[in-house]
C-alpha cells in the first residue's frame, strides 16, 4: 500500500513539475513582463534597472527555481489588468467556484442517480426511454447553449430567478463569501447549478443504468431473488452497491471537469469566479493570471487523480493481489 | 421489422455457380451489401440521422449559392432592417424568414454561413489532430521504448486536463505571441491549431495500440527483413491497417470539435464577428437575450445543437456498427 502511494505521489509530483514549466514558459516568454509594467516613456536604463531587480538576467534554471519557490508560497506575481498580486485576487474568487461546482455536482447526484436506477430497473418502460432521449439532447447541447435558454425561458420570460450575479453573499470567517445563506443567493445559485451540471447528471445516469443493467444479469441476484427477498432490498442492498464503485470513480474524476467546465457557466451568467477572471486573462493576455491557473486547477486534478486511485486501490482488491 | 429487411436483401443477391464471377460486382454494389450498410437501414434513428447530416452539410457548403441573402454583402444590408422578428411575429418583414440579427443581417442566410465556418473549422481540426496523433501514435507503437515512454506520458498528461481548457489556454498564448498580427487572418490558424492541439491524444493512443499489435505479424516482420525503411512500413503496411478505430474517433471527434469551437468563439477567444461561426452568432444574440430579441440567439443555438446531434448519432452507430463484439 505504501509503495504504491509513494510512486503515484513520485507520477504526480513528476506532473506537477512538467505542468509549472509549462506555466514558467508562459509566464516568462510569452509576453514581455517588463514591457508590461512600464509605459512607453520609461528609459532603457530604467528598464534594464528593472529587469536585473526582477531577476529577469539570472540564468533560466535558477529563474524557474525561484517560480517554483514562489508559487508553493502561492505567490504568482502581480495582475497586468488589476495591479494586484494574483493570489489576492484568486483568493477572492475561490468561494464562488467552489460554490457554484460543489451544488452542479449536487444537483447532479441527486438527480442522476434515481434516474439512472429507475431507467436500469426499467428498460423498456417508455419513461425510461425518455430519460435516455433527453440525455442524448442534453449531451448535444452545448454548455453555454444551456444557459442561455434558462436564461431566457426563466429569467427573461417567466422572470423567476436572476441571470448574472451571486446575488447578496454574506462572509463566513476572514476570506470566504457564501451566497448560501440568503434567499437571493440561493436563488442566484440554481440557473447556473443546473447548466453546470447538467451534462454530469446525463452521464451519472447513463452509468448507473448501464451498470444497473449489468449487475441484475449477475448470479447473486438471481439468488437473492430466488432467497424471495423483496424486490427493494435485490436492488437497492444488493444491486445498488455494486453499481457504486464505477460511479465514485467518475464523479471524483468529473469534479475537476465541472471546475473547469465552470469557466464557461460562468461567463454566461457573470459569476465571479476563478474561470470568469481565467477567460478575461485569455482576452487581454494577463499571463500571471493566465499561469497561476494553469497551476492551480493542475494541482487540482493531480489531487483528485491521485485520491481516487488511491480510493480504488482501497475499494478494488484485485489490484493489491497483482502488486504484491 | 430489420429481419424482414435482412432476408429480402438476402434474396435479391445472386447466387454464383462460379465464386469467380461474384467479385466482377462493382465497388458501389459491393458497398451497398456489406455488414455496415445492413445494419445502417436497421436502425431508423441512424438513416435520419444520416439524412439531416447530408441535409445541413448541404445548406452550409452550398451556403453561397442557396442562401436568400449575402451576409457578407455589405451593400444589400442595411441598418433599418436590424433586429427584424421572424415572419410569423408583429412587426415582421416577408424578406427574412427567421428575422435579422442587430446589423440587419437575414439570420437564415447567416446561420447558413456560420454553419459552413463552423464545420471549415470543425474539419480541418478533426484532420489537423487525426494526422498528429495518428503520426505520433505510429512511431511511439513501432519505436518503443523511451519514444514511446516520453509520448505516452505527454498523453497522459495531457488526458488529466479537459480539452477546452488546453485550448483556451493555447488560444491565449497564441494571442500572446501574435498579439500584433491581424486578428481576422489569424483566428481561424489558431482556432484550428488550438483545437488539434487538445484533440490528438485519443488518436495517438488508439493507433499506438494496434500498431503494437500489428508491428508483430508476419507481414510486418517479411517487409522488416527485406529491408524496407522504417517510415514505409509504417504508412504503407502498417497505417492502412489501424485506420478503422480512428474513423469512429473522428467522426465522434467532429461532434466535439463543433461544439468546443462554438464554445471558444462565444467565450470571444474564437472566430472574430467579421466572419461568424456558429457560437460568434450566438454570442452576438446573446447581447439581445433581455431585450426581447431572443430570435438572434436561439436559432443560430439550435441549428447548432441539430448539426452536433445529428453528427453524434451518426458517431455513435459508427462505434457500435465496427465493434465486432456487439455484433
Amino acid at each position: 500500500m505504501i509503495g504504491f502511494a509513494i510512486r503515484r505521489l513520485v507520477q504526480a509530483v513528476i506532473v506537477m513539475l512538467v505542468v509549472a514549466l509549462l506555466a514558467f514558459t508562459l509566464f516568462r516568454f510569452v509576453g514581455d513582463p517588463v514591457n508590461q509594467m512600464v509605459g512607453i516613456e520609461t528609459s532603457l536604463e530604467e528598464r534594464e534597472a528593472l529587469r536585473e531587480r526582477l531577476g529577469l538576467n539570472d540564468p533560466i534554471p535558477v529563474q524557474f527555481a525561484r517560480f517554483i519557490q514562489n508559487a508553493a508560497q502561492f505567490d504568482f506575481g502581480t495582475s497586468y489588468q488589476f495591479r494586484q498580486p494574483v493570489s489576492d485576487l484568486f483568493l477572492k474568487r475561490i468561494p464562488a467556484t467552489l460554490e457554484l461546482s460543489f451544488m452542479s455536482a449536487l444537483f447532479a447526484l441527486v438527480v442522476g442517480i434515481p434516474m439512472g436506477i429507475y431507467a436500469g430497473l426499467n428498460r423498456e418502460s417508455w419513461v425510461s426511454k425518455l430519460f435516455l432521449s433527453v440525455s442524448l439532447v442534453g449531451i448535444s447541447l452545448p454548455t453555454f447553449f444551456i444557459g442561455i435558454l434558462l436564461i431566457f425561458l426563466f429569467s427573461v420570460t417567466l422572470q423567476w430567478l436572476p441571470s448574472f450575479g451571486r446575488g447578496e453573499v454574506v462572509q463566513v470567517g476572514s476570506w470566504w463569501t457564501t451566497g448560501l445563506l440568503t434567499v437571493s443567493g440561493l436563488k442566484a445559485l440554481v440557473l447556473p447549478s443546473i447548466t453546470l451540471g447538467l451534462y454530469q447528471m446525463t452521464l451519472i445516469m447513463r452509468l448507473i443504468r448501464a451498470e444497473m443493467l449489468e449487475v441484475i444479469r449477475t448470479d447473486y441476484i438471481k439468488f437473492a431473488r430466488a432467497r424471495g427477498l423483496p424486490d427493494r432490498l435485490v436492488h437497492f442492498r444488493h444491486a445498488l452497491k455494486n453499481t457504486l464503485v464505477p460511479v465514485i470513480t467518475i464523479t471524483g474524476l468529473q469534479l475537476g471537469s465541472i471546475i473547469a467546465f465552470a469557466t464557461i457557466t460562468e461567463t454566461v451568467f457573470q459569476w465571479p469566479g476563478m474561470g470568469l477572471m481565467f477567460l478575461q486573462a485569455v482576452q487581454n493576455v494577463d499571463i500571471p493570471i493566465m499561469s497561476a491557473y494553469l497551476l492551480l486547477t493542475a494541482f487540482l486534478f493531480v489531487s483528485i487523480n491521485f485520491i481516487v486511485d488511491i480510493l480504488y486501490y482501497l475499494i478494488d482488491p484485485r489490484l493489491r493481489v497483482e502488486r504484491a | 421489422m430489420p429481419n424482414v429487411t435482412n432476408e429480402e436483401a438476402k434474396a435479391e443477391v445472386p447466387v454464383f455457380a462460379n465464386p469467380a464471377d461474384a467479385p466482377a460486382k462493382g465497388a458501389i454494389a459491393r458497398a451497398l451489401d456489406s455488414d455496415i450498410f445492413h445494419s445502417f437501414l436497421k436502425s431508423k434513428v441512424t438513416v435520419v440521422a444520416a439524412i439531416g447530416t447530408i441535409v445541413l452539410f448541404f445548406l452550409a457548403f452550398m451556403a453561397p449559392w442557396i442562401a436568400p441573402h449575402d451576409p457578407f454583402d455589405l451593400s444589400t444590408i442595411s441598418i433599418m432592417d436590424a433586429r427584424v422578428p421572424p415572419v410569423w411575429m408583429e412587426y415582421a418583414d416577408p424578406r427574412f424568414l427567421l428575422g435579422t440579427d442587430d446589423q440587419g443581417r437575414d439570420l437564415l442566410s447567416g446561420i447558413f454561413y456560420g454553419m459552413r465556418i463552423s464545420l471549415i473549422v470543425g474539419f480541418c481540426s478533426v484532420i489537423a489532430a487525426a494526422i498528429l496523433g495518428i503520426g505520433l501514435g505510429l512511431v511511439a507503437g513501432y519505436v518503443g521504448g523511451r519514444t514511446d515512454a516520453i509520448i505516452m506520458r505527454i498523453a497522459d498528461i495531457q488526458l488529466t486536463f479537459p480539452a477546452i481548457l488546453i485550448a483556451l489556454l493555447i488560444d491565449g498564448a497564441a494571442r500572446g505571441i501574435f498579439g500584433a498580427l491581424d486578428r481576422e487572418v489569424f483566428s481561424f490558424y489558431i482556432l484550428t491549431f488550438s483545437l488539434a492541439l487538445s484533440f490528438w491524444v485519443q488518436y495517438a493512443r488508439t493507433v499506438r495500440g494496434s500498431t503494437m499489435v500489428e508491428k508483430n505479424k508476419e507481414y510486418v516482420q517479411a517487409a522488416r527483413v527485406i529491408g524496407i525503411p522504417a517510415p514505409i512500413i509504417m504508412l504503407r503496411h502498417i497505417l492502412p491497417n489501424v485506420t478503422g478505430p480512428v474513423l469512429v474517433i473522428a467522426t465522434i471527434n467532429l461532434a466535439l470539435a463543433i461544439v468546443t469551437e462554438a464554445t471558444l468563439s462565444f467565450l470571444g477567444v474564437g472566430m472574430p464577428p467579421t466572419q461568424p461561426s456558429l457560437g460568434t452568432l450566438i454570442a452576438i444574440g446573446n447581447d439581445f437575450l433581455y431585450s426581447g430579441e431572443w430570435w438572434i440567439a436561439i436559432f443560430p443555438g439550435l441549428a447548432l445543437a441539430l448539426l452536433v446531434l445529428n453528427v453524434n448519432l451518426l458517431g455513435d452507430w459508427l462505434r457500435d456498427a465496427l465493434n465486432p463484439k456487439l455484433r
